[in-house]
């Protein structure tokens, strides 16, 4: 019983923690059809930024703002001055980002050095609880709701705020919107900014569970790919059950299936572009 | 053409008479950089030519590998065979992969690439009794050769690169200059208009794909000789990525921009890296400097200044090609299927 | 011939004469090329870097010079990949024409470029690549280690495990590559000659980013849980054990890295009271130990652990050989034989000798986390003396025996 009961709350965590992962590749995706390589050297920006905040000046929220603010920064800043040369060409784009991600990743190690350094959770959410005999960490639960309001929030502002409207457009028809007088250009840089800051944010608010080593990068970029992929690129709602389906799919069969453990990530993966190849939700 | 063919006859006098040039450390990196430039060639099929991106094609390199150290680890050493072997079975991958990539979509494509590739790191990485594991295997010998030709040299190990090099590129060249090549080129500029014209766009690209898998395995073999050891490295994602590195730095859609491509990365890898210790930023800065101002590589750049020089050099330029192979498919020939 | 031409000559004969005298045999004045493999690009940049301190060190304190003659070091990025550990370990052979290497990190980066080192006759001196065979089953004349194997320390530690802390019950966790293999292998096997069972054996895959769904299947029905991780694992998984609950009902015995003192540094109380067996700790008290511990941290900022120790004994056993050897590295005969019967009395680590196969028999130290001046540190609570690769085990059965991996040996007990 304790079994199924942690593995579940372990699930449903991990899915919270994806969702904040792949909603900013999945955003970015949707809006300008940016494969972005980058993301994971953004996760990992954000959780080393957050981490010298932390230990500077005690406060994990801060933190969370202030990497939030910076990587967005960086993203603009690539956004506006790098990628819009590239516009409309796909490949270079994500050619681009790829060579970003080496950059970034490579300084990353040279300005903080190779330690691995765990990332303290605030003070009030380090502690555990107990629930019918499982005790299970409270900072996960917390990011479990933290997750879904993230979610709630970036649903809203989709579906319930001119600029999410504006978003719309621009992914349903480009030309259209920009003849309409939508400034198509600086919805890219917002939400590609948006997306940095997402990235970010899963870096630092992922950081008590996952931690700040060299290598962060290339351990979560495959984790949200595979999210997008499964929830169909561009849809927030499938990026969503992406999270959950593999953050549960993963957990349950990492412990039953351990010979397979390598495999409970991409095989689904591989499985579901075979036989939907715009995955679950896709709408490209 | 004269003046390539003198280019192309001097270039190849250069690489039989380095042995005796280069000190015994260079000659070995040129030798990586021969058996990294067919693994770039290789994806630059699927890139440059078929329009494909994969971000999983070091699985073909890395079968081979494994191939060549298994049957080494059974006594059979035989060149031809280990060779057939490894070539049957990246080829025999590819085919499988193929089926599963090759779905219409360029986004599908790249992911089910990496998603294979990780599924058969994976499966390398962890099946410990077979492929060692991370310990990789070692011992692997390099083949007698008739003749009594020895292959444990430095010299013999970089003639044997280079013949298999040179006879990669010569099928190469003969491939992407063929109808089938000329089709690919024409499906990667207007796939629907290919479509449309009664061409089966997915069986091309599905060929493009297993072609490029072998080749991906001759490169295998050869690395495997040269290293005389085998890791799951070669199957990572970062192995696949800098293959990709190479293909858009040296020039996707030529021949020679791989060749190109492959020094670059195996120079900074092995050279730079001595002198400086944030080479992977000075290879990553090159490769957007490029990507933004030279879409089409170091090759590109060549071009333009041997064009401003020589007049006009290189081999089959992309926009040509396609031009030549447009006119062809609306001369209402098609080709042999 | 002129007076004056006749004493020109005369001083310039006198003049040659005493520079010939002066200028001793040529190798004196020829400085001992040391190269040195090292990572320090990607994932394992900072143990390569650590590393590289160890040896910049111990040259520091001699004043660059050994047995007389100035070392020349040539320190290389392997990157850790196994091509570029060849050509690196070529440019150092073929370029830098090198005596003898210290290095690499990584037990595949040693296979690698085993057979190389070996045809062409380079020793080599390894100060981090554990795996065991390459000083057992696959042991080669050129290549001698100045650290213990993977499974060195843990066999003593299922003895003690079992027979001292009176554990029944153990449950191993450790990453799923060749190094947690050998260090659950090595524990196991003792821990159950001792009486104790192991009855669970998890493997999360190595960069296993979430060990929730491990917490969730480990027994808590057990004495302790054996950790062999590597790296951010071992940082991870302290962390978990505390926050699903097991800290304080079960205890946590750890493999010499999962508590190195590179981690020790960054982490905080979820690790206090771990328990962990290793060939150095930098609380070692020993006046070597303590000088060695004060100049590295005086010049590097931070205590020195696992990686920059090795490299210093390498270090000091080169040193040894050379000083033996008044200094003649060019008789590689005589240098190979030299450092394959060395025995360093003074180690930061205490004494060290090499058995025949190339493998130091040194003491293993059972330390425990503990917090001393604000800082973590590895106490050593119980010294196990003169342990070799072997343990307590026959020399040609063990040898005879398949090497330690995921199913050896088998788990008897798992339930």
């Amino acid at each position: 019983m304790q079994f199924w009961l942690i593995q579940t709350m372990n699930g449903m965590a991990f899915g919270s923690l994806l969702f904040l992962l792949a909603s900013g590749f999945s955003l970015i995706f949707g809006l300008m059809r940016i494969v972005n390589l980058t993301h994971g050297a953004y996760f990992l920006l954000g959780a080393y930024i957050g981490l010298t905040v932390v230990v500077r000046t005690g406060s994990f929220w801060l933190a969370v703002a202030a990497a939030g603010v910076a990587v967005a920064t960086v993203g603009v800043l690539i956004e506006r001055f790098l990628l819009r040369r590239l516009h409309g060409r796909a490949l270079p784009q994500v050619l681009l980002t790829l060579g970003l991600a080496f950059i970034i990743a490579d300084g990353v190690l040279w300005v903080w050095g190779g330690d691995p350094r765990p990332i303290p959770a605030p003070p009030f959410l380090s502690g555990s609880f107990t629930l019918a005999g499982a005790t299970f960490p409270a900072y996960r639960a917390f990011l479990f709701l933290l997750g879904l309001a993230v979610a709630l929030l970036l649903w809203l502002l989709q579906e319930r705020t001119r600029l999410g409207a504006m978003i719309r457009a621009g992914v349903d028809d480009q030309e259209v919107a920009r003849a309409m007088g939508i400034p198509v250009h600086r919805i890219f840089t917002l939400v590609f900014a948006l997306g940095a800051f997402l990235a970010a944010l899963g870096g630092i608010l992922g950081g008590p569970i996952l931690g700040a080593y060299p290598g962060l990068d290339g351990d979560v970029l495959p984790l949200a790919l595979v999210v997008v992929i499964l929830g169909g690129l561009g849809s927030l709602g499938g990026a969503l059950l992406g999270s959950f389906i593999i953050g549960f799919l993963h957990n349950f069969g990492q412990a039953l299936f351990p010979d397979f453990a390598y495999f409970t990530l991409f095989l689904p993966m591989v499985l579901i572009l075979a036989f939907r190849p715009s995955g679950l939700f896709g709408r490209w | 053409m004269a003046g390539r063919a003198v280019g192309l006859a001097a270039a190849a006098l250069a690489l039989l008479a380095l042995p005796h040039v280069l000190p015994a450390y260079y000659l070995n990196l040129t030798t990586q950089i021969l058996h990294y430039a067919v693994f770039a060639m290789s994806l630059d099929l699927l890139v440059g030519y078929a329009g494909l991106t994969s971000l999983g094609h070091g699985s073909f390199f890395g079968v081979a590998t494994y191939a060549v150290a298994l049957l080494n680890g059974r006594g059979i050493t035989n060149l031809l065979a280990v060779g057939a072997v490894a070539l049957l079975a990246a080829t025999l991958f590819a085919a499988a992969f193929g089926l599963l990539a090759i779905r219409g979509s360029a986004l599908g494509f790249l992911m089910i690439t990496l998603a294979l590739g990780q599924v058969l790191w994976g499966l390398a990485f962890r099946w410990a009794a077979l492929t060692g594991g991370d310990n990789g295997l070692s011992g692997i010998v390099r083949p007698p050769l008739p003749f009594g030709i020895s292959l444990q040299s430095g010299a013999g190990i970089y003639y044997f690169t280079l013949v298999a090099f040179a006879a990669c590129w010569a099928v190469l060249w003969l491939v992407v200059r063929s109808p089938f090549g000329l089709v690919l080129i024409g499906i990667r500029e207007q796939p629907n208009r290919m479509r449309a014209l009664g061409f089966h766009v997915t069986a091309y690209q599905y060929a493009a794909f297993v072609i490029a898998g072998l080749f991906a395995g001759v490169s295998g073999v050869l690395y495997t000789y040269f290293n005389t050891f085998v890791h799951p490295t070669t199957l990572t994602i970062t192995s696949s990525a800098e293959a990709l590195l190479m293909v858009i730095a040296g020039g996707a859609g030529t021949l020679a921009g791989p060749v190109a491509g492959a020094a670059l990365v195996v120079f900074l890898k092995n050279v730079v890296s001595a002198y400086l210790e944030r080479w992977v930023i000075l290879l990553g800065a090159i490769y957007v400097i490029i990507v933004l101002f030279a879409p089409g590589g170091l090759a590109s750049v060549w071009r333009g200044a041997a064009a401003r020089w020589f007049g006009r050099g290189g081999d089959v330029e992309p926009e040509a090609a396609e031009a030549e192979a447009t006119a062809w498919v609306e001369a209402g020939s098609r080709p042999p299927e | 011939m002129c007076r004056l031409t006749r004493q020109v000559l005369g001083a310039s004969l006198a003049l040659l004469a005493a520079m010939a005298a002066l200028a001793a045999p040529v190798q004196a004045a020829e400085p001992i090329r040391l190269g040195f493999l090292t990572i320090k690009t990607g994932a394992l940049a900072a143990p390569g870097k650590e590393m590289e301190n160890g040896i910049l060190l111990f040259l520091e304190e001699n004043q660059q010079t050994l047995a007389g003659r100035k070392v020349e070091l040539t320190s290389l990025d392997t990157t850790g990949t196994p091509a570029v550990s060849l050509t690196k370990t070529r440019e150092l052979v073929e370029r830098a024409k090198v005596h003898v290497i210290i290095g690499p990190l990584a037990a595949f980066e040693a296979y690698a470029i085993i057979q190389y080192v070996n045809d062409n006759k380079v020793p080599l001196i390894s100060p981090s690549a554990a795996a065991d065979d390459l000083t057992q089953r696959k042991a080669t004349p050129y290549f001698v280690r100045a650290a213990s194997t993977s499974s060195q320390p843990m066999h003593p530690f299922g003895t003690y495990a079992a027979k001292t802390l009176g554990y029944k019950r153990i449950a191993t966790i450790a990453d799923d590559f060749a190094f947690g293999h050998e260090l659950v292998a090595g524990f196991h096997r003792t821990f159950e000659d001792a009486g104790g069972q192991v009855v669970q054996k998890l493997w999360p895959p190595l960069g296993t980013v979430d060990f929730g769904p491990y917490m969730g299947q480990l027994k808590k029905d057990v004495d302790a849980v054996f950790g062999g991780f590597a790296g951010i694992g071992g940082v991870r998984f302290a962390k978990a054990f505390q926050e699903y609950g097991l800290k304080g009902k079960v205890a946590y015995l750890a493999g010499q890295v999962a508590v190195d003192e590179a981690l020790l540094r960054n982490m905080g109380d979820e690790v206090l009271g771990a328990l962990s067996t290793a060939h150095y700790s930098a609380a070692l008290q020993n006046p070597t130990n303590q000088r060695f511990v004060q100049a590295y941290r005086q010049k590097f900022g931070q205590d020195p652990g696992y990686y920059p120790e090795g490299a210093y004994v390498a270090g000091q056993m080169l040193k040894q050989v050379l000083t033996k050897l008044g200094g003649r590295i060019e008789d590689r005969e005589a240098f190979l034989k030299a450092l394959r019967e060395v025995s360093v009395p003074d180690t930061p680590a205490g004494p060290l000798r090499l058995d025949k196969h190339g493998q130091p028999v040194q003491n293993i130290y059972l330390r425990k986390v503990e917090r001393k001046d604000g800082r973590l540190q590895n106490t050593v609570v119980h010294t196990f003396e003169n342990i070799s690769q072997f343990y307590t085990y026959n020399e040609a059965e063990y040898l005879k025996a398949p090497p330690y991996g995921r199913d050896v040996p088998p788990c008897k007990h798992c339930q």
